[in-house]
């Protein structure tokens, strides 16, 4: 029989502290308030203190409220019936259905060894042509989309999601809006997706605690799937609720701050989940898309900067549209040599050409005159707004890469483009 | 290892444990916390009375207070032997391949694993004889070790005189075999190895004197070889915001350079990207040998998800190897990415400690720590007169991409070349993005300083030109400017873009740089003329779409050849015109 201790001696933010013997760093405890029980976990020990994090919030904790050790870190059940369920940060059931405690296991478990890891080589399609052709998803990515509130970064992670081929969607939700969890779940079900997917939801309204262990429920679970050899893709939205949560608890607990009000471990916090995206050698695979939004859509906020420095490029979506410049695929490399030949040209080229259409652009609305080459461009520019990076387009690759060519055929003489002469040989199409 | 020497835990943050200890400690020695049957390493990081902080190479969960700490009075050490080339070591240098063979895919805690393989035999031939003199870094016989050979020095801790008084013969030995004796005035007596153990943060200092460092250092990528070169023995440091290419132009440099040997020390970065490098290197050729570059290389990988406080000494994991290798007489070069990650882990444990911070969170003493780092570079005489080196080049991931923070400052005042790379050119897809404006060199070119600067001068004034011209438009900008605009951008696009991933245009040797380099210029200096802007801009894109065909075709070919003398006839024609 495991001890009760009576005596909480200090609540602050979250954070209530005891003084009790024999406890266990990261070890979890129960908190039984007239609110009702909640679960803790130690993230101090200093002498015979305490320090123990409560996941319902500490709101209504009163002194001489119970707490009992479990003598057992967090644990999550890794078992197949997990699926077409939705649960809380804490793995509790939110469906109003029974709790699963069966194979249960750590979450937050040890990093990969890299000498285990594989190179990442197996494309995901998507049918968007900014991802496909300029950008391409790769199976055990780590890509977050940036964006600003109010942008469409869940339906085009719920679309992804959809038009993805993987084994199994596991959606992690941080401080979600109601709305959105719910505009998840009828796609899933749309789709049929729903009986191969779960889903771990924290609300805008719930504790902030809960929030913080999404992302660690989400991923260990994904990781017990994906070593039975399964593909499976985690979405996480949004990550900077995530972050502000962490903040919120370091400036409780005290902490220095280093860059607005961020803890100075933000970087590893983020890298350690988003490192859980993996290629297992002879087993599954984890990819990872999350939402990322920016405050003032400022790239350089320490979120998405520190996002930025850790997930193998971004998806930066502006005004509907997957923007060129600031979105990036950096395992892109890996892929899209096996693809098309022409592949990386069209990818070069284009994007190329689009950076000189936007300082034309700027000219113009300065009011030069427009020289030849100048109208070249804005022609071209507005053909790849509509034809490549309008978000209702949804091609495959290859006919992709054909609609590259004939924009580029209809708006330039095969010299202007800087494409190596073998290429414009074979693929420049001739009655354009 | 005093048996007696323990301590326990009175209290836990994070990876910063506290401990009461019972006798003494030494600022910066290794210890254990005893978990169960497994023992997590630990580090001295302050002492105050009785009390010790400890930062934990390990997760801490499951330690509770009262639980066992052992000390070992070690500082904490790599060890230096023949067989670290083409090993990929973790930041405190477990071996990862034979952790994965050990553990699986994970990097179960309290695992630790011999550096060295101690069942390897090696064929050790003796230099040193009896009653020879020593002292620290002298050799005292060789072992083959790949393409190299490996000298074995006399322990680089022995200080003062020696004289050897047994010296094994010719044979095939193990690490654990002793190779000699020697024995000093005092009558000590030191059992020679052919493994050492060296305290990572301490430089090894076995040389006579440091030279400046004046030979460039041939990366192979254009734009750093005759613009913002490195020197043999020098540092650099390459700082940019995410996505401008820091990794992509570390893995070229890491390919291409010309040095003897490579350390590449992935600190608290991607894993993906060291797996590219571990999956890659095995199969790479390195066309001065002729064996793979794995067989050059030993690669430190202590990647953003693997523990903290191991990631702080990965870095100096990795300069020590350098170090070591240096010793020899080779040449190496250290590649960390990224510093930054290494500052960050810093500053986490200060926060841990309470101290209080210096800018932006950073502890106070960051500075020094970043000098210290660099300073380990250089090229040295050896005891024998030799001369070997250490080149470190440094990636910074600056927050924000902003230059002004104070790791990319602290690391500018000491590095020799500044290679800043830039989010503006990333984006318009200029690789490799070293901002042709803004970065440094204090380190010898392998062009002409003269056209250098005429070089540079273009670049300068083209992009004055190109500034202007958005305020006054092309039309208000006369023929002659417009024409060093359209120079400028042409020895941009074709000399200092490369493209990394073409097996021709991805690496260009000395001799081939010379020749282009000579070839722009050539173009740079000739006087055209021509009627109106627009046959002057098709003139270039023409010229253009010749030289980047040029780029891709191998040396001494046939069409290399071909295109060297279509560039000819179109520039030509400029003049004719």
């Amino acid at each position: 029989m495991r001890k009760v201790y009576h005596k909480i001696i200090q609540v602050a933010g979250n954070v209530i502290t005891v003084e009790a013997e024999n406890v266990a760093y990261n070890d979890l405890a129960e908190v039984t308030s007239k609110r009702g029980v909640s679960l803790a976990q130690v993230i101090r020990l200093q002498d015979n203190k305490v320090y123990l994090q409560v996941f319902a919030g500490s709101r209504g904790v009163s002194t001489n409220d119970e707490v009992r050790f479990l003598g057992k870190p967090m644990q999550i059940s890794s078992s197949d019936n997990l699926l077409g369920r939705v649960f809380n940060g804490a793995g509790r059931p939110r469906d109003n259905r029974p709790e699963i405690t069966e194979d249960l296991i750590e979450i937050g478990g040890p990093s990969v060894n890299p000498a285990k890891r594989i190179i990442p080589q197996r494309m995901v399609r998507t049918g968007i042509p900014m991802i496909d052709v300029f950008n391409s998803l790769v199976v055990s990515q780590k890509i977050p989309i940036f964006s600003v509130a109010g942008e469409p970064y869940n339906d085009l992670l719920a679309r992804i999601a959809m038009q993805a081929e993987v084994d199994i969607i596991i959606l992690g939700g941080m401080g979600l809006k109601y709305d959105d969890y719910l505009y998840f779940k009828n796609t899933l079900d749309e789709h049929g997706a729903l009986s191969r997917s779960l889903m771990f939801i924290h609300t805008a309204a719930d504790p902030i605690v809960e929030c913080l262990l999404v992302p660690d429920v989400s991923l260990a679970v994904a990781e017990s799937y994906a070593l039975e050899g399964k593909d499976v893709l985690v979405l996480m939205t949004d990550m900077t609720n995530y972050s502000d949560a962490l903040k919120e608890i370091a400036i409780t607990m005290e902490q220095i701050p280093s860059n607005r009000g961020y803890p100075g471990d933000l970087y590893s916090q983020l890298a350690a989940r988003y490192e859980k995206a993996v290629d297992f050698d002879d087993a599954g695979s984890i990819t990872i898309l999350a939402a990322t939004t920016m405050p003032g859509d400022d790239v350089t906020h320490p979120v998405p900067d520190n996002t930025g420095y850790i997930t193998e490029g971004q998806f930066y979506l502006k005004n509907g549209r997957i923007e060129p410049f600031g979105s990036l695929s950096r395992l892109k490399q890996q892929v899209n040599d096996k693809t098309r030949k022409d592949h990386r040209v069209i990818m070069d080229t284009m994007v190329r050409l689009y950076a000189d259409y936007k300082s034309t652009c700027e000219k113009q609305s300065m009011g030069f005159q427009m020289t030849n080459w100048d109208n070249k461009l804005l022609k071209y520019g507005e053909m790849f707004e509509s034809r490549m990076m309008d978000l209702s387009v949804n091609i495959p690759l290859e006919e992709a890469l054909d609609l590259g060519w004939k924009t580029l055929a209809e708006c330039f003489d095969k010299t202007e483009t800087g494409i190596k002469t073998d290429f414009i040989k074979e693929f420049w199409p001739e009655n354009a | 290892m005093l048996d007696n020497n323990r301590g326990h835990i009175v209290g836990i943050n994070g990876n910063m444990i506290t401990v009461r200890f019972d006798t003494f400690v030494t600022q910066n020695e290794v210890a254990f916390a005893i978990i169960g049957d497994k023992k997590l390493k630990c580090e001295v990081i302050r002492v105050n009375g009785n009390k010790a902080d400890l930062q934990v190479f390990e997760s801490t969960s499951g330690l509770k207070i009262n639980d066992v700490i052992e000390f070992t009075d070690n500082l904490l050490s790599v060890e230096l032997g023949p067989g670290l080339l083409t090993m990929v070591y973790d930041g405190l240098q477990n071996p990862l391949d034979n952790l994965a063979e050990e553990s699986g895919f994970f990097l179960e805690r309290g695992v630790y694993m011999q550096p060295l393989d101690r069942e390897t035999k090696w064929e050790f031939t003796p230099t040193a004889k009896k009653d020879d003199k020593i002292k620290a870094g002298d050799y005292v016989g060789h072992v083959p070790e790949g393409i190299y050979t490996h000298y074995i020095s006399f322990p680089f801790s022995a200080q003062g005189n020696w004289t050897i008084t047994e010296i094994a013969e010719s044979g095939e030995y193990t690490l654990d075999d002793i190779i000699g004796k020697a024995e000093n005035e005092k009558g000590e007596v030191l059992e020679i190895k052919m493994v050492q153990n060296w305290p990572v943060k301490i430089p090894i200092n076995a040389y006579k004197e440091k030279y400046l460092p004046e030979d460039t250092l041939i990366t192979q990528q254009r734009i750093i070889d005759t613009f913002f070169p490195v020197a043999v023995g020098g540092t650099f440091c390459t700082p940019g915001p995410f996505g401008a290419g820091k990794t992509v132009l570390q893995h070229a440099i890491s390919q291409h350079a010309q040095t003897d040997i490579v350390v590449i020390a992935a600190c608290g970065e991607r894993a993906g990207e060291v797996v590219e490098i571990l999956k890659e290197f095995p199969h790479l050729e390195d066309p001065r040998t002729g064996k793979t570059l794995m067989e050059r290389s030993i690669i430190i990988c202590n990647t953003s998800s693997m523990p903290v406080a191991a990631r702080e000494a990965s870095v100096y994991t990795a300069v020590t190897m350098a170090e070591y290798y240096r010793q020899m007489g080779l040449n190496t070069l250290l590649l960390a990415d990224s510093t930054s990650r290494w500052a960050q882990a810093l500053r986490e444990m200060s926060g841990r400690l309470e101290e209080i911070p210096g800018e932006e969170g950073f502890p106070a003493y960051l500075e020094s720590l970043i000098a210290g780092f660099y300073e380990r570079a250089g090229l040295v005489k050896l005891n024998n007169g030799e001369s070997g080196s250490v080149t470190i080049g440094g990636s910074v991931s600056p927050a924000g991409g902003n230059f002004e923070e104070p790791v990319t400052q602290a690391t500018l005042k000491v590095v020799g070349a500044f290679l800043g790379l830039s989010r503006e050119r990333a984006e318009a897809r200029r690789f490799p993005s070293i901002h042709p404006l803004d970065s440094w060199s204090k380190y010898n070119s392998i062009a002409a300083p003269e056209a250098l600067e005429t070089a540079r001068k273009t670049l300068q004034r083209g992009n004055e030109v190109n500034q202007m011209m958005k305020v006054v438009g092309e039309e208000g900008t006369s023929i002659d400017d417009f024409m060093i605009y359209l120079k400028s951008e042409f020895i941009d696009s074709v000399y200092l873009q490369q493209n990394t991933f073409d097996s021709v245009d991805g690496a260009t040797n000395e001799k081939r740089q010379k020749h282009m380099f000579d070839k722009v210029m050539n173009i740079l200096k000739t006087e055209m003329k021509f009627e109106d802007k627009d046959s002057v801009r098709k003139f270039f894109m023409e010229l253009r779409q010749l030289y980047i065909d040029w780029n891709y075709a191998k040396m001494g070919s046939n069409e290399f050849k071909e295109l060297e003398q279509s560039i000819d006839r179109k520039l030509k024609e400029s003049t004719n015109a």
